[in-house]
């Protein structure tokens, strides 16, 4: 025929030409070898030009394979695409459009594609049955770990994966629409049409580059033009519609709750490498009013010997590779179908001008229409014959055995064009586990239990015929569309017409003797399912499992309903009662890094700053994470050696003359209504309704389960309303917390909240120069006094002009406020704190500072919160109301968390002065062996005091509070830090609490 | 004939592999049973082999609404480690480990324990210090368990980014190099074999719709989609479904039930030596024999009894892969699922005996139970046996919920596995 480079391109000018730019060559490799192809080739379909027939190897035995379908449901012709970071491993040859330069390689196979050593498996294929593993490589025990799962491994898994980061980037996003319309086949176009018009706003999904699905590949008409027109009208007239979105390269993977379904939009993998600032892919959520369902259906291959033998295609993939890309998949064919629509592919072919050998067909009679079409190409019909074999090897198939009536005829061929029937697609349909129901007539599944707000229409319907398709399309884009609230007048049908589609079925010839595979791409064979059906594995799920049938990438599209059937033929049950896999997302694999997004790195999740973040950083601060959160840890100045001296200094500046701390992290919620008083009483352990006005008080938060969930300050600054705060950990947690108190506890409660800590910045000014400093920044006046704002007061305080409040409350046990003020005011009033701060010889401290000081004063944080202690544990036993009923009353007072021999909050001293703890170091008593019987608590905080001069920390220990002074082992094997210590009072500094009320 | 060995493999490809018997029986349900297992799951098969091999017990029938190994048995990401915090669970997991060591043999089924190690990675301090004093609790009851700098757990599992710009950076992780992971279908079917074997019946499509009492309220018989059946003893193993078992002998029980996602990607040559585990960013990964990476995800946040769950949970689980391990990003999820997981309030299980005489549960395995199923078969059995506790199981009462003397592994438990 044509040219050298493409010896299988067919004519242009000819009956069948295809539709690729022959205008625009694109040269690739594989392998790599150099061929050539046109624009609107895919990678398969250049191949076939090329007369590539060798692809791949299978994944167990290493049989040669070649391209079996034109789509996403390929199971043989698996390829490495790209090469480097950009190596995509698994990818199907069907369904990539070829670019310039693209490189393709074979994979599974060593040294070459065609000399695989592995290939020795087919002589040991007798051993490799199904489930195999399951039997052996027991022996000795020790060599599974060593020999055999490595060797396992190794010859398992198909590509290669790369080996380094991905180069590209992905995007995310989120779509909106009255109708979404799945495939734009007939079906979809009439769908998209019928809803596009009313007014509706749409999306169309396509996967393939192109709007058309099977019109692209068939010789049909509609309104007495080439099917391909239709598309190519449609498209441009839903593409003019403003409320229309039309998606080429998009795939529709998964339906899930709450009709969202999940779309993989291809930006640029039909391209070398994406450009400068383009994304390769784009995950889009698309929340659906109404989804039409059009994706159309799967043709089903038959089972019989060498069915896998490059060669052996699709009858529907043949006429794709003649009708849409004009390649000649073979030049001497025999048809083997089961149904009326294969019978198409004989026809093509002849047109097509290669040599039809036979079409065989099990039925005894078919329609004559076809018979006579059959014998006007010059194509014997074979009626009531079945192949039973294919021979050929690593160059393709060369002849098919036919049987009939008994009789076995060779016909030579390099092509075996197989039909089954149609599989209609109901994946999307089963995501939200929706069930398939069994249809006689088409002998196949069809979608059954519908998920809210889908109907499928088209061939995805087990609608098969064109002008079916596309009245039954029409009719579901414009029931969609309606039930949205959108009308139009109905418009004229296009004129088409239904082609016959009788179908009988046949899964399996019985007669094949030689290897017939069910399952391609898992080396599944027709006896791996006798062998499950004899061994007890006769559900699906067990057959699935057992055999791996329709586990592979394909997820058993071509597969599964031939295996499954088989299985009901061996155990006499109907296809109604076997019922079918329901398939789980995604329809086609999606890259991992699509899903991901932008979100890597750095942004992998969001980075929360305070209004004092850049001071912070201005001054020298090591950050540290705090939450969500960045946080100052400790702002080092030159010279100091070390982050303990820092930490040293910013102590004893703030114990002996005035820090400033941003505690802008801390979670505040504002919290207002008659009933906030009532709301807070049943949160918190201890009362707040007899809170004055004025007053701000520690608060401690159960769970439900009576553990300690949360402690703050909480303020009241009306009858009414109350300011609450909590760790920075759990800020989130509590604002969930509370609304669901009050939305499924107590909806009756007059009580509203909101989290504000985005809206102030808040300063803890603590030392004692801490007064002075806040009243040279507030001015003459106002008055600080202790009289006027004494210890756990707070007012609201303007601040020239700004609305500022002022609690006086304090974690580091000296005299301290805490300093709120609007958050576009943070950085402003940080600056002019700071300011007057370094001028009385204070400095900023972080958050290094700020837990040595807590730890001195015995307070607990997160790791004494840490959801396994009660408030008696922590020393807090006191604050639970007694009179009252709150969350967790209840359940704190179960006799094992009242016990007092439970791990409770103490403080701890080396007893080698100057040695250092560590947090995490489980106690036992002097001399105890270190075993888990002897086990009696563990250290939580632990800090160098620079009050104490001497490292200091806070244990949980049994029956604690009895034990001050008791000389116990701290047990540290990890870090060769064990060591004795004593027992003392948390409360390292200023017991009595003078200093804060100074 | 039907021992499984390479002889038996071998003489049976010659022979067109036709001889295979059947892995088990599909028996008619008998009128009565001496004990009767509610769920065909890894741990119910594991209750009915250990009942008949160590106790004698062996007129047992298990019961399962579906097929054998269908729950999340047949749905979990496989993960096996035993670093818990407390010394019960501790125990527990421990003797489950131990039973892993030597499963394939007893069984004479390949269930393909694999101990590859156990990575928990630490990417703050408070992880840092949390997984400290695990590593003591853990040493102190013998069990193995190592803290690995950032370095050196790169340096065990080469994928890992340990990039200091991360946003939250690998900071070290705690390593159990005797866990691992095991080929769940073997474990269901291996124990289903074996215990077939032993007279155990196995009936499958055979729902319990209610269970049976006499006056005193002791368990006569269960009601099932295949007739009534007798029996004095009844273990209860029905996992996400247990709340609802329960409740037909009105036993209220102290459990939700969530979905919990897993996906696996296209199967690939061997790329993850390990399985690694992120508590903090919410993900978990490994890599099976056939290729595929096989990684799960934290729970839904709701309760539910279907098996599907929010994208937006796969989409967190899989940002955190690309985090941990930027060159899967081109690698493709080839499947996604859920299964329902039943969650005790301190995330331990619950195994033992319940106020209604001759009634037994074991439960609240919630999302890690996959690796006690050897251990929780055990001891459910000879706690059904004898009536009483097995000295393993008997911190693990319903009580204890009652009592406040809780086995709290949320810290442990917390997405994970
Ligand atoms: C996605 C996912 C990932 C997980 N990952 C891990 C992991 O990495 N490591 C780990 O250790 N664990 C993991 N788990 C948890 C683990 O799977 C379970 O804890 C464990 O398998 C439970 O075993 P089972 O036998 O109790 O339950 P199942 O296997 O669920 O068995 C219960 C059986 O009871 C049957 N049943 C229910 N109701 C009835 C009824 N009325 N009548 C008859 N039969 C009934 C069910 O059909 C089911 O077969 C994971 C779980 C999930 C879902």
């Amino acid at each position: 025929m044509s040219d050298m480079a493409q010896p299988n391109r067919l004519p242009a000018g000819g009956a069948i030409e295809g539709r690729v730019d022959r205008n625009r060559p694109l040269a690739f490799t594989f392998d790599g070898k150099s061929y050539s192809g046109y624009a609107g080739d895919t990678l398969a379909s250049a191949l076939i030009a090329a007369g590539v027939k060798l692809i791949g190897r299978s994944f167990k035995y290493h049989r040669p394979r070649g391209i079996f379908s034109a789509g996403p449901e390929e199971p043989n012709a698996l390829i490495e695409l790209r090469g480097g970071a950009r190596r995509e491993p698994n990818t199907r040859a069907t369904t990539i459009e070829l670019y310039d330069g693209l490189e393709a390689a074979s994979q599974n196979r060593w040294p070459s594609l065609a000399f695989d050593i592995l290939a020795i498996n087919q002589i040991a294929s007798p051993l490799f049955v199904g489930g195999f593993y399951y039997k052996t490589f027991m022996w000795p025990a020790s060599f599974w770990e060593k020999v055999y799962e490595p060797l396992i491994r190794r010859a398992a898994g198909l590509g290669r994966a790369s080996e380094s980061p991905d180069p590209d980037h992905y995007e995310k996003a989120y779509a909106f629409c009255d109708v979404l319309v799945v495939g734009s086949g007939p079906a979809g176009l009439a769908a998209a049409l019928a809803a596009g018009r009313s007014g509706a706003r749409v999306i169309l999904c396509e996967d393939d580059a192109q709007l058309g699905g099977r019109l692209l590949s068939e010789r049909q008409t509609i309104d007495d033009a080439p099917a391909h027109l239709f598309a190519a009208a449609a498209g441009g007239e839903l593409r003019s519609l403003p409320n229309v979105c039309v998606m080429s390269r998009t795939q529709v993977f998964g339906a899930y709750d709450s009709e969202v379904y999940g779309a993989l939009e291809r930006v640029a993998d039909h391209v070398t490498a994406p450009a400068a600032g383009v994304p390769r892919q784009r995950f889009w959520h698309i929340a659906a009013k109404r989804c039409v369902n059009a994706m159309g259906a799967t043709e089903r291959p038959i089972v019989f010997g060498g069915n896998d033998r490059p060669g052996v295609m699709l009858a529907s993939a043949v006429r794709t590779y003649l009708n849409r890309f004009g390649v000649l998949p073979g030049r001497k064919a025999v048809v083997f179908t089961t149904n009326d629509d294969g019978w198409r592919t004989a026809a093509d072919l002849v047109a097509a001008g290669a040599q039809v050998e036979a079409v065989v067909d099990p039925r005894a009679s078919v329609d004559e229409n076809l018979t006579k079409a059959a014998a006007a190409g010059g194509v014997r019909v074979l009626l009531g014959g079945y192949i039973v074999n294919v021979t050929g090897g690593a160059r393709g198939v060369t002849s098919a055995i036919v049987s009939v009536a008994g009789k076995r005829q060779i016909l030579t061929a390099d092509l075996v064009a197989v039909s089954g029937g149609w599989n209609p697609q109901v994946a999307l349909t089963t995501h939200r586990g929706g069930k398939p129901r069994w249809s006689d007539a088409l002998s196949t599944f069809v979608p059954g239990d519908l998920p809210d707000g889908m109907t499928v229409a088209g061939a995805a319907n087990g609608d098969l015929g064109l002008a079916e398709s596309l009245r039954k399309g029409s009719e579901a884009g414009a029931a969609a569309a309606a039930a949205c609230g959108f009308s139009a007048a109905p418009a004229p049908q296009p004129r088409a017409e239904d082609e016959p589609t009788a179908v009988a079925p046949l899964w399996h010839v019985a007669e094949s003797r030689h290897k017939a595979f069910v399952d391609l791409q898992n080396d599944v064979t027709a006896d791996d399912i006798t062998l499950a059906h004899a061994e007890g594995f006769r559900s699906i799920e067990h057959l699935k499992r057992y055999t791996t049938l329709g586990m592979a990438t394909d997820q058993g599209k071509t597969s599964n309903l031939n295996g499954h059937a088989m299985m009901a033929a061996l155990t006499g049950q109907a296809m109604s009662d076997v019922g079918t896999i329901l398939s789980r997302p995604p329809h086609q694999p999606v890259a991992i890094g699509a899903f991901a997004g932008h979100h890597r790195d750095r942004h992998f999740r969001p980075t929360r700053h305070t209004a004092g973040h850049a001071w912070a950083l201005e001054n020298g601060a090591v950050m540290v994470e705090a939450g969500p959160w960045l946080r100052p840890q400790y702002f080092p100045r030159s010279g100091e050696k070390d982050w303990l001296t820092t930490v040293v200094r910013e102590v004893r500046t703030v114990r002996s003359v005035v820090g400033v701390c941003d505690v802008s992290t801390l979670g505040r919620i504002d919290i207002q209504g008659r009933d906030a008083a009532a709301f807070l009483d049943r949160v918190y352990v201890n009362t707040f309704s007899t809170l004055p006005v004025g007053k701000a008080r520690y608060g401690v938060m159960l769970r439900e389960d009576g553990f300690v969930m949360d402690d703050g300050t909480t303020s009241r600054f009306a009858e009414d309303h109350y300011v609450m705060s909590t760790t920075t950990a759990n800020a989130a947690k509590i604002m969930q917390h509370l609304e669901f108190c009050h939305q499924a506890l107590w909806p009756e409660l007059d009580v509203s909240m909101v989290s504000v800590t985005e809206q102030w910045s808040q300063y803890a000014v603590a030392g004692p120069k801490a007064r002075e400093l806040l009243m040279q920044l507030y001015g003459p006046d106002v008055d600080l006094s202790n009289d006027a704002l004494p210890y756990m007061g707070c007012r609201e305080i303007p601040l020239r002009g700004i609305p500022t409040r002022l609690f006086r409350i304090s974690f580091s046990g000296e005299l301290a406020y805490e300093l709120a003020v609007p958050a576009r005011y943070g950085a402003a009033v940080l600056e002019a704190l700071m300011a007057l701060c370094g001028a009385l010889g204070g400095c900023p401290y972080g958050t290094e500072a700020q837990s040595v000081m807590r730890i001195e004063k015995g307070h607990v944080a997160g790791n004494e919160l840490n959801g396994q202690t009660v408030a008696r544990d922590l020393g807090l036993g006191r604050m639970m109301s007694t009179k009252r009923d709150y969350i967790g009353r209840v359940m704190a007072g179960r006799p094992a968390l009242m016990a007092p021999d439970r791990p409770t909050l103490v403080g701890i001293r080396p007893v080698e002065k100057g040695r250092r703890l560590t947090a995490g170091a489980h106690i036992l008593p002097g001399g105890a062996a270190a075993v888990a019987a002897n086990d009696q608590g563990y250290v939580t905080s632990v800090a160098y005091s620079p009050t104490c001069e001497g490292w200091i920390g806070l244990a949980l220990v049994v029956n604690g509070p009895a034990r001050h002074g008791e000389r116990v082992h701290a047990f540290d094997a990890m870090r060769n830090n064990d060591q004795d210590v004593v027992i003392c009072s948390p409360v390292f500094v200023d017991p009595e609490g003078v200093r804060l009320r100074g | 004939m039907g021992t499984f060995s390479f002889g038996s493999l071998l003489r049976n490809a010659m022979a067109g592999h036709k001889d295979w018997p059947r892995q088990w029986r599909a028996p008619d349900p008998k009128p009565a049973y001496d004990a009767i297992i509610v769920g065909a799951g890894g741990h119910g098969l594991a209750t009915a082999y250990y009942l008949a091999k160590e106790h004698g017990v062996r007129n047992v029938a298990v019961l399962e609404k579906g097929w054998l190994g269908g729950g999340n048995t047949g749905r979990n990401t496989t993960i096996i480690r035993s670093n818990y915090l407390w010394e019960e669970s501790e125990a527990l997991y421990d003797h489950a480990v131990k039973l892993w060591e030597g499963l394939s043999h007893e069984l004479n089924y390949n269930v393909m324990y694999s101990p590859r190690g156990v990575l928990m990675l630490a990417h703050n301090i408070h992880d840092i210090q949390v997984f400290k004093r695990h590593v003591h609790a853990n040493r102190l009851a013998g069990i193995d368990n190592e803290w690995l700098t950032a370095e050196q757990a790169k340096e065990f599992c080469p994928p890992l980014n340990i990039a200091p710009g991360m946003r939250y950076p690998v900071l070290g992780a705690a390593l159990r190099r005797r866990g691992g992971v095991a080929r769940y279908d073997a474990v269901a079917w291996g124990y289903a074999r074996a215990a077939d074997r032993l007279g155990v019946d196995i009936i499958q499509n055979c729902e319990v719709k209610g269970i049976r009492r006499d006056a005193n309220g002791a368990v006569t018989g269960v009601e099932t989609t295949r007739g009534d059946i007798a029996t004095k003893k009844i273990g209860v193993v029905a996992a996400g479904h247990t709340s609802v078992v329960m409740s037909m002998a009105d036993v209220r029980m102290p459990l939700e039930s969530f979905p919990l996602q897993a996906l696996v990607s296209e199967p690939v040559k061997p790329v993850m030596p390990c399985v690694v585990m992120s508590n903090t960013i919410h993900a978990y990964i490994s890599q099976s024999d056939k290729g595929e990476l096989v990684i799960g995800a934290g729970t839904d946040q709701y309760i539910s009894y279907s098996q599907t769950g929010g994208l937006h949970i796969t989409t967190h689980t899989l940002d955190a892969i690309c985090e941990l391990f930027p060159m899967f990003r081109r690698m493709r999820m080839l499947r996604n699922w859920g299964g329902i997981v039943d969650v005790t309030p301190d995330r331990s299980p619950i195994i033992g005996k319940t106020p209604v005489p001759g009634l037994f549960v074991n439960c609240g395995w919630g999302t890690g139970g996959f690796k006690a199923t050897p251990g929780s078969g055990h001891v459910f059995a000879a706690t059904i046996a004898r009536d009483e506790p097995h000295p393993i199981a008997a911190p693990f009462t319903m009580e204890r919920f009652v009592t406040g003397r809780l086995i709290d592994e949320a810290a442990a438990a917390a997405v994970a596995h």
